[in-house]
Order: C-alpha cells, then sequence, then structure tokens
C-alpha cells in the first residue's frame, strides 16, 4: 500500500513538473514585461505557444539525419526524467533510490551533449557556432555543479536530493557558510544552464549573439516544441533543486496525510513563483556579457563551489 | 600640410579646362574633358580635403560631388563619356568605388581601371540586368589556418532590411567582414525620372522610411534652388519643426536599439514608448508620423495643427524629464558600458577618408553638420551645438545621439516660440535647371541632386543617403571584435538599406 502511495506521489510530482515548467516560463516573461513598463503576455502563453507549435508541420533540413530528429525527444525525456528526480512537495521519491544529484547533472549533460551534436548536424554556421559556444559554457557550468554537489553531500552525507532535503531540514544544521557559498554558485550555474541573461538571450533574434537559440535554430513543428518544453523543464528543474537543497522549509515528508501535502504544494507554488520574479528581477536589471566573460563568471560559481567544499574539511578537522 | 590645405577645389576644376554649367545651383558644376578628370584624380590624390559626397552616373555622363574641408566649398564635376568609360576615382576615394559599381550596374558606365569591377546593385536577377552580373559573385578570398565563414543574411532571423554579412572569423574573432547590398534596389532613381516635381516628391520621402523628412527637403530644396525659387518662411521652419522631430524620433529608437542588442531591454522599453510619443505628437501635428508626403518642392504641404502644439510641449517636457535619467542609467550600469566602451571603434583616418557624417563622423571627431556647413534656412537663426566625441566606439555614437536629442529639443523650443505666419507654398515655375541640395538627415547629410527638363519635370534625380559613405566603416569597425558584437555595432552605426540600394 504505501509503495502504491510513494508510486502515486511520485506520478503527481512528474505530472505536476510538467504542468507547471511553462507556467514558471510565462511568469517570468510576464513580470519582465511589467518591469519594463509593458502590458506583456498573459502567463499562459507558453501552454498555447506550444499547443501551436505541435499543431504545425516540422520542417527538416535536406541532410538531416536521424540524430536531428531523435534528439529532441531525447532532451525532453532527459529533462523531464532529472525533473522528476527532484523533490517538489515531497520528499520521500520512490526514484530516489535510483537516482541522486549526481545522476540528474549526468542526465542534463546527456541532453545538451544530443543537442550540441543536433546543432551541428544540418551543418549550418549558426548551429555550429551555438554548439560550440553552449559546450564551452557546458565545460565550465559543470565542474561548478559538481562542486556544488560535493559541497551539499559532504554536508548532508548524501547525493540523494530527498536524503538532503530532509537532513537540510534538521534544526541542527543551521546557518552554514558553506550553504551560502554553494547557494551563490549554484544560482550562478543555473542562470548559465539555462541560457539565461546575462550568459544568453533567450528573447533574442539577433543570430550572431545566440547560444542556446542558436543551435536550435533549425528546428520547428513538434521538434521545437520538444525543445521548447524541455527547456521550461530545465528551468522549473533548477528553481525546485535550489528550493529544494537551499530552502527545504514545508516539504511534505514521505507518508503524510493529504492535508499536509496540500500545504506542501502551495508552499512549493510560493516558492516556484519567487524564483520566478527574482530570475525576472535580476534580468532587467543586467546587460548580457561577451563570450569571453563567462568563463570569468562561471569561474566565480567553481571557486565558491571549492571554497565550501575546503571550508567544510577544515572545519571538520578542527 | 599647409600647401597641401591651400589646394583649392574650385580653383583646380577651373584649372583643369571645366566649363561651368549656368544653370546648376547653388554650387557650380564644372564639366571636365578626360584630361581634366585625370585632373581631378590627381588633385584627389594631392587634396586629402576634399571629400567625395557622391558619385553617380547618366546614360553618357559621370558626376562627382565634391566638398572642399578647408574652404567649405562645394562643387560638381561631371565627365561626359560617350564612350562609356571614365578613369575610376576609387583608387585615392575608396568610397567611390560602390557607387562606380553601381554606376556600372544602372549605367553601364565602366571605370575602367578600377580594381573591383565586381557587380553592386544588380544581382544578376534583374530581367534588363547587366551581362557581368550574372556570373557568381566572387567574395573577397580569406586564407589563413583555421579560419571558418558565417554567412548571414540576406534573411535574418528578426525582422530587418535584407542585407547579406559574409564574416570570416577565427574562433570568435572576426578577420573580415564584407558586405553585400542592394536587394532592397527599387529603382526609384529610374521612377522619379519623367515626373512632376511633385510626384518625383513622393519617391523621394520613400527613399528611407526612417529619413522621409529628409529625403523629402534634401528633394524640394534641389528642386527649389533649380528653379530659383524660394519657399515662404512658415514652409521653412515647419520644415525644420519636422526634421528635428524626425530626429529626436529615430535616435531614441536608435538609443533603446542598441541597448536591446546587448540585452538590457528596460532601456530599449523606454526608448521605445518615448519614440511612440514622437511619433504620435508627429502624426497630431501633420497627419503622418513619419511625416511622409508633408514636404513638397516649393513648401510644405499642410500646416501644423494648432491643437497640436500643445501636445509637442508636452513631449519635449517629458523628453527633458526622462532622457537624463536614461542616459545616467545608461551611463551607470557596468554591465551595459562593459558591452559598449572600445567596441567597434573606427578610427579618425577611416572616417575621414571616406568623409562620413552623422553620428558616425562625430562620434570620431568629423564635426560636419550640414545644418552648419553649408547651412541652410533656418538655423542660422537658431541656437544649438554639434556634439563631437572622438571615441569612434559604440559608447561615443550613443552619446552623440543622446547629445543630439538635448539639441534638438532644444531646437524644436525656438522654432515653436519663432514659428513665423503665412502662406505654405509657393508656385513653382514649369522649366528647367540644375540643382543640388544638403540636409542634415538624421544619420548624416542627405544629398539630393536634379536636373529637370525643360517642361519642367524631373530628367535625372540622385537622392544620396548618407548610408553610401558609412556602410563601408562598418566593415572596418567590426575588424579584432568578436562576432557576438556585430549586432551592437551594426545598430550604432544604424545605416539605411533601402537609402543605399535605392
Amino acid at each position: 500500500m504505501a509503495v502504491i502511495f510513494d508510486l502515486v506521489v511520485q506520478g503527481a510530482q512528474m505530472a505536476l513538473v510538467l504542468v507547471l515548467a511553462p507556467l514558471l516560463t510565462g511568469i517570468v516573461r510576464l513580470v519582465k514585461a511589467r518591469l519594463m513598463g509593458r502590458r506583456g503576455p498573459s502567463p499562459i502563453q507558453p501552454y498555447r505557444d506550444l499547443m501551436r507549435l505541435l499543431r504545425k508541420e516540422a520542417v527538416l533540413a535536406e541532410n538531416a539525419s536521424w540524430l536531428f530528429r531523435v534528439t529532441p525527444y531525447v532532451v525532453f525525456a532527459s529533462i523531464w526524467v532529472a525533473a522528476s528526480l527532484v523533490p517538489t512537495f515531497a520528499t520521500g521519491l520512490i526514484f530516489s533510490w535510483s537516482a541522486d544529484l549526481i545522476a540528474i547533472v549526468a542526465l542534463l549533460g546527456s541532453a545538451r551533449f544530443f543537442l550540441a551534436l543536433a546543432g551541428m548536424d544540418v551543418g549550418t554556421s549558426f548551429g555550429g557556432i551555438g554548439s560550440s559556444r553552449e559546450m564551452m559554457i557546458a565545460s565550465l557550468a559543470e565542474p561548478a555543479m559538481l562542486m556544488i554537489v560535493f559541497a551539499v553531500a559532504l554536508l548532508a552525507g548524501s547525493t540523494q536530493l530527498s536524503t538532503v532535503a530532509a537532513v537540510l531540514q534538521q534544526p541542527e544544521v543551521g546557518l552554514r557558510v558553506t550553504l551560502a557559498l554553494a547557494l551563490v554558485a549554484m544560482v550562478i550555474v543555473a542562470i548559465a544552464e539555462n541560457a539565461r541573461i546575462p550568459v544568453d538571450n533567450p528573447a533574442t533574434h539577433l543570430e550572431l549573439t545566440m547560444v542556446h537559440e542558436a543551435m536550435v535554430l533549425e528546428y520547428s513543428g513538434r521538434h521545437l516544441a520538444m525543445i521548447e518544453a524541455g527547456a521550461f523543464l530545465k528551468l522549473l528543474l533548477y528553481v525546485s533543486l535550489i528550493a529544494c537543497v537551499f530552502l527545504p522549509f514545508g516539504l511534505a515528508p514521505s507518508g503524510a496525510g493529504p492535508a499536509a501535502y496540500a500545504l506542501a504544494l502551495l508552499v512549493y507554488l510560493a516558492k516556484l513563483l519567487g524564483g520566478g520574479v527574482l530570475l525576472a528581477l535580476f534580468e532587467t536589471s543586467i546587460a548580457k556579457m561577451r563570450v569571453f566573460r563567462v568563463p570569468e563568471y562561471l569561474g566565480v560559481a567553481l571557486m565558491l563551489g571549492l571554497l565550501g567544499v575546503m571550508l567544510l574539511f577544515v572545519s571538520r578537522s578542527l | 600640410m599647409a600647401e597641401r590645405a591651400s589646394l583649392k577645389l574650385i580653383d583646380t576644376l577651373v584649372a583643369a579646362g571645366g566649363a561651368p554649367v549656368a544653370s546648376h545651383r547653388p554650387w557650380p558644376r564644372y564639366v571636365l574633358d578626360a584630361a581634366g578628370w585625370q585632373k581631378l584624380v590627381e588633385g584627389l590624390g594631392a587634396a586629402p580635403h576634399w571629400a567625395l559626397l557622391d558619385l553617380w552616373g547618366e546614360p553618357d555622363a559621370v558626376h562627382a560631388a565634391l566638398y572642399d574641408e578647408s574652404a567649405q566649398a562645394i562643387a560638381v564635376a561631371s565627365l561626359s563619356c560617350p564612350d562609356r568609360r571614365f578613369p575610376t576615382l576609387s583608387a585615392v576615394r575608396p568610397a567611390a568605388g560602390r557607387m562606380e559599381r553601381a554606376a556600372r550596374d544602372l549605367f553601364a558606365l565602366d571605370a575602367h581601371d578600377a580594381i573591383d569591377k565586381r557587380p553592386w546593385l544588380d544581382h544578376g536577377r534583374w530581367p534588363v540586368g547587366g551581362a557581368h552580373a550574372k556570373a557568381p559573385y566572387n567574395f573577397l578570398p580569406v586564407e589563413g589556418e583555421g579560419l571558418h565563414v558565417i554567412p548571414v543574411g540576406p534573411v535574418h532571423a528578426g525582422i530587418i532590411e535584407p542585407g547579406h554579412f559574409r564574416f570570416t572569423a577565427s574562433g570568435e574573432t572576426v578577420v573580415r567582414l564584407e558586405e553585400r547590398l542592394g536587394y532592397v534596389h527599387k529603382g526609384i532613381e529610374g521612377l522619379m525620372a519623367g515626373k512632376t516635381p511633385a510626384e518625383a516628391a513622393r519617391f523621394a520621402a520613400r527613399v528611407s522610411g526612417d529619413s522621409a523628412v529628409a529625403h523629402s527637403l534634401a528633394f524640394a530644396r534641389a528642386v527649389e534652388a533649380a528653379l530659383e525659387a524660394e519657399p515662404p518662411p512658415r514652409a521653412i521652419w515647419l520644415r525644420a519643426l519636422m526634421a528635428e522631430l524626425e530626429r529626436i524620433a529615430n535616435h531614441l529608437g536608435d538609443f533603446g536599439a542598441v541597448c536591446n542588442d546587448v540585452a538590457f531591454t528596460f532601456i530599449h522599453a523606454k526608448c521605445g514608448e518615448l519614440r511612440e510619443h514622437c511619433l504620435r505628437a508627429a502624426d497630431q501635428g501633420f497627419g503622418h508620423r513619419l511625416m511622409m508626403d508633408c514636404i513638397v518642392p516649393g513648401g510644405v504641404v499642410r500646416d501644423l495643427d494648432p491643437g497640436a502644439v500643445g501636445g509637442l510641449q508636452a513631449l519635449i517636457a517629458e523628453l527633458k524629464r526622462d532622457l537624463p535619467l536614461l542616459s545616467q542609467l545608461y551611463d551607470a550600469k557596468a554591465s551595459l558600458q562593459d558591452r559598449t566602451v572600445g567596441t567597434g571603434r573606427v578610427t579618425s583616418d577611416f572616417v575621414n577618408r571616406f568623409a562620413a557624417g552623422g553620428f558616425i563622423g562625430r562620434a570620431t571627431g568629423r564635426g560636419f553638420d550640414a545644418r552648419r556647413h553649408p547651412g541652410y534656412a533656418p538655423y542660422g537663426d537658431l541656437a544649438f551645438d554639434v556634439p563631437v566625441l572622438e571615441d569612434g566606439d559604440v559608447n561615443a555614437r550613443v552619446w552623440i545621439r543622446i547629445h543630439e536629442i538635448e539639441q534638438s529639443l532644444k531646437l524644436l523650443e525656438q522654432i515653436l516660440a519663432k514659428l513665423p505666419a503665412g502662406p505654405l507654398a509657393v508656385e513653382l515655375p514649369a522649366r528647367g535647371g540644375e540643382g543640388m541640395a544638403m540636409v542634415e538627415g538624421f544619420r548624416g547629410e542627405a544629398i539630393c541632386w536634379v536636373r529637370l527638363d525643360a517642361a519642367g519635370r524631373v530628367a535625372r534625380a540622385r537622392p544620396r543617403d548618407p548610408s553610401w559613405l558609412q556602410w563601408p566603416l562598418l566593415e572596418a569597425a567590426i575588424l579584432d571584435n568578436i562576432v557576438g558584437d556585430f549586432p551592437v555595432c551594426n545598430k550604432s552605426f544604424n545605416c539605411s538599406y533601402s537609402g543605399h540600394d535605392l
């Protein structure tokens, strides 16, 4: 019975992230528009965009290979699985036992790997530029992310997010310098990974400045819908991850009653909203950086992660 | 150097045997023979202060408009070439290269000793095009280890005008940019021929939509010069009012667009709002947002709506309040400054050699402004400064625009205060003549040369957009910058495709 209930919770989380992801992006866009004094699109516009893309014909380049066609689904599936591993409103996810934080990083990494390959597949110059820039950013973001994982895992004694969240919920963890450093590093990585300003501009129409958009420039129709949905999910994943590790309050433990789940869900929605508004605020207040500044920017994340790990070692040996 | 600067353009043209054309006004035109043209080429080689303003063709003649910067004298040199061959000016004035290529495409005039004889406007798709344009276009070769080519356009991801940009990059660094333009050739010069000045004015207004006032004004003043007509004072002042309104609207648009290209969308949104208010004030005042077809040879078509004066004053007040806030924000944002300072630098050597005007020239220390020199009414009665900066980068071009908006606001206030009463237009006589005019548009000096036949119809009109002299500099500005900085450089130039391709 408990297993069935856990499965239901897991399934609910998987459905929840899928349903909420476009809304989060829609809210970010709406808040950004409002900050600029524009009316802005409705927050449900991303759903409409996805529906429109799904109805449209997918146009393929003549020399597109099978890789180009399967990549959107691979990308979407990897990100969705990764997103379903992050405790959103409840810990004790049944999938947590099979995959941990490192698996999430690996899943996202493989999604990116396929996308970069697909970007180069049809042989346009923009796809190649996008892929090379994306890999440059990834090669810096992934080590920083792993360093953050190490810092958090050392603190919590586990890389499983449900356990991490449960441990960090304990009052005796208290305020930790390591956690603060890891949080800043995590935000930096999240912004780079989600192709947000100042690393990339998700709203640009300028081919020469694109990173993520340049890779997917050749996609259309349902393929583009899959990639867009993947991007929405990825943003949600990072906001959920930050919320789960650094703001773990309000998460319902395994086997809690329906009322506790409902409350936890509300808390989660509030966290998402907060994350979306903060992201919009940050993006409005800064210009995009030159592509060669990105290593310095992500270097900060790596150093902060490293510092967090070192601090843990130093404080433990004392 | 002093001796060189003393080399006078007019004296040289006269000494070269130039026969003055009596009906050409207000500046002289000299018809040279082949030997005289050769002397002009030598003179251009010896006198770097002679700026080439324009070079254009006719079926059996080629004309070059020149400006002696030290004597502040303008003259047109013409070579009649029935054999359709003429010695090139591109060896001494590189800006002539594209103009000569365009003249070859349109009139089969052969600059026989030019190095670059590729087609320019003719892409081999015109039913009446030249045979030389049918062959595949050869881009300039680039050789080197690890270089890759990035072709961009003419169809872009955004909704902008079409132009092809071929980058050769080493990693992210641009080692060469080659432009290919001509995609929006509409045959405006050909369409204007045979029309009455009033009909042709509609084409002049459509040379480049954002410079509708500047090109209309240049055409109108050229026709008036040819016919020795003087528009009534109220028309002259209303024209200046429109020109400054157009300048403000476009500079606001560019300021925002530069910020948008580095993903700082706040300023873009606010500038978009202010620009919209400008356009609405123009619509209220003159019945058209871009003030298209408001200026005609002889005067203006419609008076300023009396109810619009309040709207204009409110606009001035709004801009005076909001523009300083936006420029302070622009100045204070380190992430924004990081992208614009030092990006896309043009050297003063290039600017002077190409005689580039507008914000590109003035951001690089070339203070030329047609409102000052040669100057035209009513600017002699108005107080304004011509801002000049030396840096030549994207940041300097942004600041020139901001300062010019401030100056234009001052001008608007003065114009509204001094606007004389009276009629709006004069009747133009139907007779022949040749005229030329130079008007300071928002991009730089818009020039128009026109010849009217005996019946008073346009025999040949040549509107010249300032972009002719600015597009080539973009190729130089982007060198050694990264590929990702091209959009912001391009936006800081904001050259016209339509005005160039005609």
